[in-house]
């Protein structure tokens, strides 16, 4: 029978329904906890896909904590439920559009961040819009998207590389590290791409967050290889002036560069000033808490930095040895690859590297690595003290590394070659098996360089075969025994012998040693051990294995004369018996600076996906001038920015702006953008506590709003569609059924509009099938000169009739007038209809329901124009304030603003003049025409709000 | 970068998984189940095992494997250290990092990694920042939990704590923070008392020898905060002798313009807890070891036994008395018991895990401590060849060994008096004695 089951999670399908019903009820408290539940499944890692439907219909809900989980869900299980995932795009667009820049962003992330193909042509004009935004956050995440967007189809690289180019340019200590992070992952091999931002990426490094100077640091050291000069090279053909001038740096350049001119009569080095900068730049950053930071800072010296300048980054690396134990493991590996070029820099740490019996294995072998590295004449005294106590180690992984790196030692240090065979021998009494075993093949190594001076040795060893099970062991004795069989003539024979007996036991490296051996034997004292050879050549001929029954044939046909053995016997001997070289005893660490220090790649020895081949210094240094930035006059608002992002936060407390000043510059907008949200971003100041007014209106209406458009939305639903009842369960909060029509190719303007640009006000999918498009007329309005007109025009793109578009509730700011839009009472599937209106305030909001919407015109849109003479122009042009700023002359202004053209004299100028709408402010504008497409925009306007926008509006546009 | 992050308990249990892109079997955990049935400890599994299509980077914590899987090249430093910091905000969160307050915090420990990572690149890892958009659970909250302890009267609970007071995880508020300048503090701090202590905690790191010697010793420091002032205050904190520090690093609050110049620390500092700088003694001063310790342990060739015998006591103390005195001896496998007494303190053997621990306590002059006995071991085994090192454990309070001091602590940019305290520890770090 079936137990009742408990209320609890593993009840599965009481466990759906009652989800379901929590999903469906109205309750917030109830969603949460069945999102909890949920998101409590997909941490464990159970399928909560069948709940998909129930939960993407909350994706609109009030309450941020449901909706923030509804985002985890969506975002996992995207990509299985790609149609089903759609319904929830529609929210993430109005996101889009939302005036708080943080609901932007968040909207721009989970759009990114579903993984739907379809919604590619979206999301990249998300990530578009998103780039241009006023707020650096949203831009931030239009970085985070780009390689997103990139892995989700990747034939969307070349227009995002475009958007990569333009966020580069950022001048954010926000971007900067997120957009580096795009660049690399989309087209890291577009350098020419970092030229004009190198120098500002360098100034701004050590404002970015530490996660983003990383990414920016390795990116520069390989910008670095390509553009500069390897500083090391010309270094060592100067070394000898060096020393000679080496006194006073400063002063002795001038001398030098004639000295090296006369006698080497090459062009000396000369650093890159671009070069230092970045030097310089990174520098500090060796003190960051953050390891991967210094790691980073420290790869950029080795690779890039003269030899001089390298040791600084020893210090810091060492303290990074106080880390955790997997932070350790990884500057170890790096510090062994760097200790053997660079011996000298970490020399004075050596007593950091030693070892403590509580270190974990691989970090104990690390700094084993390392102090053998570090080993040389005068410190190995002092090493091999150190080795002795680990030799008595309990870790016995650690104690045969130590024996292995005695052997290298004392192939690298002649003086000490004796002390420590002396000591690996005493090692061979060890009662550890894995530790005699260790011993005998690095003495064998080491006899392999003096072995006449060592019989003794030999046959001490000889003597192990009886003990030592170890094959590698065995191997390594047979083989020393039947190398040096003239060194102990009577005891090689011996051990044949006692191998004869037990061949069939052994080994296959064993087995193969013996066989040498046998062959070895026959040929120096055949008399002896002939029957024995011939009885090991018999057992290896019928041996499971064929390398060792192949090997025995070899062997057989070359020492055995028989009739057919053909010229080569004759030379079995010397084939047999050549003298063979010491090994040599290398570090493993040796030449694996070919990999970007700091990297996987490095720590692995091996090239992993996406790595960078660090590339070769160039022979000649590539031209210098593409970093050059033309200086830009700053407008007075990039001014008034440059003051609060762009100024370092480390360098502010640089004499003038003491400390108490510091505070004061950061404090005051995040502090009033409490409520907005909007408050830091300084840009937005101005236009910030209006619309963060009006942020708060709408949402103290919300709630009624929400009512009126579940209510409309449910009425349309039912009277317009019925194939969507199907779908009814989804669509008690929204309309969002429509959707499932496909994305028909964007819709050329209509042609009512001509050459004005037109605006989206509801895109297609958003709207249900309903598309609505605004563009201004700039037709004077007969009935009251301080309104503008609008254009709207509505496309309805479904099968069906939409009746009674009308404009509801517009919610108007003070100040702010609105002339009726007449009600369009049917409107047929496929039409399109326009309406005017009027309006006359900058900022304006009004809505539509079922459909917020929000007209915002341009500021040019604001204005009418006005005729007058140049002399004219100029006598008010000297009464008003000033914005200006240089661009790049693509297109004319006319188009922006609607202003009237000025007769003016000279032909690379051109003037326009106008009025605003409602005050009836005198603008003015003046583009002036420089050479190399290089232009001069100044605007004359009392107010200075539109005169700021209006230059940023044409600078948006020329630079296009 | 970061693919997907795993948690697994040393069990071999995968008790949470999360993914930034497209989902990766657990399966792929199997090569790290491999390499830790390779390693004899947890703490030797390899912090970065290659498998045919990922790798994967971990770092051990708190009895936890972190694994972070990763497809493409990344500096593996980059996952450690960001491994490391999500692991130090479940502490920070949860008061402890385990997988008992993992699995009870699942849903906040979900939404803190969400806003960590975007697409596996750090987003927000300031604490500060993450505090505004999801609050640490409550205490009301857990003190439920621990009296209830049942999943479902919790959730009940919950419900109620919702419905009532409309709080949640989630913070209505959006992270002004991360808009900011100083990105590490919050607005609108507001404390009714202004307090601001810093903690000066110097650890020894040293190695003996047999004979007492000082193979290798050295001093690091650090200054941990808690400031808990309103506003946006401005402090600059200084030393009486700051040509002290060798090598130091900061929290990215300090201006490095500044300590170059003129050895000062100038910095607004992060609401609540957390470390200012950490930094190395110049290493031309000779360190004081304030302990000496005379040790004899021998295993016997015949008999199976063997015999130990420490003795601790002050050596250069500075006036101050030595407290939380801890010996552990990691012994040799063979080591079966050891019968031991002594003359202060309480010494355990575990016979399971091989180590002992003698708790002594406080030093005094008079009086010292001593621990001898014998020591039994496997019947038949061999004599074993190695000695077991003495790992000390110590405190002593108002002291930083170096020498180092606080000269001032000034405020600027805020109107009100704060009260400000600092306080000077000194504790053995890495402190080994070889025998």
């Amino acid at each position: 029978t079936k137990t009742p089951r408990p209320w609890s999670i593993f009840g599965y399908f009481e466990l759906d329904i009652e989800l379901h019903e929590m999903l469906d009820s109205n309750k917030d408290s109830l969603k949460l906890e069945a999102m909890k539940r949920i998101v409590a499944m997909i941490a464990r890692g159970k399928n909560a896909s069948d709940l998909f439907p129930a939960v993407v219909k909350n994706v609109a809900c009030k309450n941020i904590e449901v909706k923030k989980l509804v985002y985890v869900y969506l975002v996992r299980y995207a990509e299985e439920q790609q149609d089903l995932a759609l319904l929830s795009i529609s929210t993430f667009q109005r996101g889009l559009k939302d005036p708080n820049q943080l609901i932007r962003a968040s909207a721009l992330r989970v759009l990114s961040s579903i993984r739907v193909t379809i919604i590619v042509p979206i999301m990249m004009l998300a990530i578009k819009e998103a780039a241009s935004d006023m707020s650096p956050y949203v831009r931030k995440t239009a970085a985070h998207a780009i390689p997103k967007l990139y892995s989700l189809d990747p034939d969307q690289k070349d227009q995002l590389i475009e958007v990569i180019e333009k966020l580069l340019a950022d001048k954010t200590t926000l971007v900067a590290g997120s957009v580096v992070m795009a660049f690399e992952e989309v087209c890291p091999e577009r350098i020419d791409l970092i030229h004009k931002n190198y120098r500002k990426l360098c100034n701004l490094l050590i404002d970015v967050e530490e996660w983003g100077q990383v990414v920016i640091i390795n990116m520069l050291t390989r910008y670095a290889r390509t553009q500069f000069l390897n500083p090391n090279e010309s270094l060592l053909e100067e070394g000898g002036e060096k020393t000679f001038y080496g006194s006073d740096e400063e002063e002795g350049k001038e001398d030098k560069v004639e000295a090296a001119a006369l006698v080497v009569k090459r062009k000396p080095y000369v650093m890159d000033p671009d070069h230092r900068l970045l030097l310089r730049n990174t520098k500090p950053l060796l003190q960051s808490r953050n390891a991967a930071v210094v790691m980073a800072v420290a790869q950029l010296y080795f690779h890039l930095a003269p030899k001089a300048e390298v040791g600084v980054i020893a210090k810091a690396l060492v303290r990074l040895m106080r880390s955790h134990s997997e932070v350790q493991y990884v500057v170890l590996q790096n510090v062994a690859t760097m200790t053997i070029k660079r011996r000298g820099m970490f020399e004075p740490y050596l007593k950091s590297f030693y070892i403590r019996s509580t270190d974990p294995t691989q970090i104990k072998v690390l700094k084993l690595e390392v102090l053998t590295n570090l080993a040389n004449e005068t410190n190995i005294s002092t090493i091999l003290r150190e080795f002795q106590t680990y030799i008595k180690s309990m870790d016995k992984d650690f104690v045969a590394a130590t024996i292995q790196a005695i052997g290298r030692c004392a192939t690298n240090i002649g003086e000490v070659r004796d002390t420590c065979l002396n000591g690996l021998v005493q090692l061979l009494s060890n009662r550890d098996e894995l530790v005699v075993a260790e011993s005998v093949v690095v003495i064998k190594k080491l006899l392999q360089m003096q072995p006449e001076k060592h019989s003794d040795i030999i046959k001490h060893m000889a003597k192990l075969t009886d003990n030592i099970q170890v094959p590698m062991a065995r191997a390594s004795i047979l083989w020393l025994i039947g190398e040096y069989c003239e060194h102990v003539p009577k005891i090689a024979p011996d051990v044949l012998r006692k191998m004869a007996k037990s061949f069939t036991n052994e080994e296959d490296i064993v087995k193969l040693q013996i066989l040498n051996l046998a062959a070895k034997l026959y040929l120096t004292n055949s008399k002896q051990t002939k029957l024995l050879t011939q009885y090991v050549l018999n057992l290896a001929k019928y041996d499971q294995n064929y390398d060792i029954r192949d090997r025995a044939r070899f062997i057989r046909q070359l020492i055995v004369p028989t009739d057919k053995s053909g010229a080569l016997s004759k030379y079995a001997k010397k084939l047999f018996l050549a003298l063979k070289p010491a090994p040599v005893l290398e570090s493993p660490f040796k030449d694996r600076d070919h990999f970007q220090l700091g990297s996987l790649s490095h720590l692995l020895n091996a090239k992993a996906g996406g790595y960078q081949e660090l590339p070769d210094w160039p022979e000649s240094a590539p031209d210098p001038s593409v970093r050059n930035v033309e200086v830009k006059y700053p407008t007075s608002r990039e001014k008034r920015k440059e003051k609060k992002v762009e100024k370092p936060f480390y360098s502010d407390s640089e004499g003038e702006s003491g400390p108490t000043e510091s505070p004061v510059n950061s404090s005051p907008d995040s502090d009033t953008g409490s409520g907005s949200g909007s408050g830091s971003d300084s840009g937005s100041e101005d236009s910030g506590s209006e619309s963060g007014s009006e942020e708060s209106e709408g949402e103290s209406d919300s709630e009624k709003d929400e009512k009126d458009k579940r209510k409309s939305g449910k009425k349309k639903a039912k009277k317009t569609a019925p194939e969507m009842k199907k779908w009814r369960i989804y669509v008690s909060f929204c309309v969002a059924l429509l959707l499932k029509c496909s994305f028909p190719s964007p819709q050329a303007a209509s042609p009512t509009c001509g050459p004005l640009k037109t605006y989206e006000l509801l895109h297609r999918i958003t709207g249900e099938g309903l598309a609505v498009t605004y563009c201004f007329s700039r037709r004077p309005f007969t009935g009251d000169p301080h309104m503008v007109s609008v254009q709207i025009q509505f496309t309805n793109n479904t099968e069906v009739e939409a009746r009674s578009l009308r404009v509801l509730e517009p919610k108007l700011q003070s100040g702010m007038r609105i002339a009726e839009f007449p009600e369009i009472d049917v409107l047929p599937p496929g039409e399109i209809s326009t309406v005017h209106g009027l309006f006359n305030k900058l900022i304006n909001c009004f809505s539509f329901t079922p459909f917020f919407v929000t007209i915002q015109p341009p500021v040019g849109e604001l204005m009418m124009p006005i005729f007058m003479t140049e002399n004219e122009f100029k006598k008010e042009q000297g009464e008003l304030g000033t914005r200006q700023a240089p661009v790049f002359m693509g297109l004319a202004a006319k188009v922006l603003a609607n202003l009237s053209r000025v007769p003016c004299g000279s032909a690379m100028e051109c003037r326009f003049a106008g009025k605003t709408v409602t005050s009836g402010s005198l603008v003015l504008v003046t583009v002036v025409t420089k050479e190399e497409r290089a232009a001069q925009v100044t605007v004359n306007c009392e107010k200075m709000l539109i005169g700021t926008m209006l230059v940023k509006d044409i600078l948006q546009a020329l630079s296009q | 970068m970061i693919h997907s992050l795993f948690l697994v308990s040393t069990a071999g249990h995968i008790f949470l998984e999360k993914h930034w892109k497209s989902v990766i079997s657990r399966s792929v955990c199997d090569y790290l189940f491999e390499a830790q049935g390779k390693a004899s400890a947890p703490e030797n599994v390899p912090p970065v095992i290659a498998t045919p299509h990922h790798y994967l980077i971990s770092v051990y914590r708190d009895r936890i494997f972190f694994v972070a899987v990763i497809q493409t090249e990344v500096p593996p430093l980059f996952v450690i250290e960001f491994l490391h910091r999500v692991a130090e905000t479940f502490q920070d969160y949860f008061g402890e990092c385990s997988e008992a307050s993992i699995k009870d915090n699942v849903v906040i420990v979900y939404e803190l990694l969400e806003e960590m990572l975007d697409n596996g690149f750090p987003l927000a890892t300031e604490a500060n920042i993450l505090k505004e958009m999801i609050k640490p659970p409550t205490i009301l909250r857990s003190v439920v939990n621990t009296i209830t302890g049942g999943r479902e009267l919790r959730s009940v609970f919950a419900w109620s704590v919702a419905q009532g007071s409309g709080s949640s995880n989630v913070g209505g508020t959006l992270p002004t923070g991360q808009l900011s300048n100083i990105p590490w503090r919050r607005t609108g701090v507001k404390y009714t008392n202004n307090e601001a202590y810093f903690d000066v905690v110097e650890e020894i790191d040293a190695i003996l020898d047999k004979s007492g010697t000082v193979v290798f010793a050295e001093i690091q420091g650090v200054i941990d905060a808690c400031v808990k002032l309103s506003g946006m205050p401005d402090l600059t904190l200084s030393f009486v002798n700051p040509r002290l520090l060798d090598d130091v690093s900061f929290h990215p609050c300090v201006r490095f313009k500044r300590w170059e110049a003129e050895r000062v620390l100038s910095f607004i500092p992060p609401d609540g807890n957390f470390r200012l700088m950490s930094y190395h003694v110049n290493a031309q001063n000779l360190v004081a070891i304030p302990v000496y310790v005379k040790q004899n342990v021998s295993f016997f060739e015949t008999g199976s036994s063997g015999r130990l015998d420490i003795t601790v006591g002050p050596k250069q103390t500075m006036g101050k008395t030595i407290e939380d005195v801890v010996i552990t001896v990691h012994m040799p496998k063979v080591v079966l018991n050891a019968n031991l007494t002594t003359n202060q303190g309480t010494s355990t053997y575990d016979p399971v895990t091989k180590v002992l621990v003698w708790d002594i306590g406080k030093l005094n002059q008079q009086k010292v401590p001593n621990l001898k006995g014998s020591l039994s071991l496997q019947s038949g085994a061999p004599r074993p060849d190695e000695n077991p090192t003495l790992n000390i454990d110590l405190r002593i309070q108002q002291l930083a060994i170096s020498g180092l001091k606080v000269n001032r602590l000034n405020m600027f940019g805020e109107k009100y008096k704060p009260f400000k305290g600092v306080k000077y520890v000194t504790k053995a770090g890495k402190f080994q004695v070889r025998t």
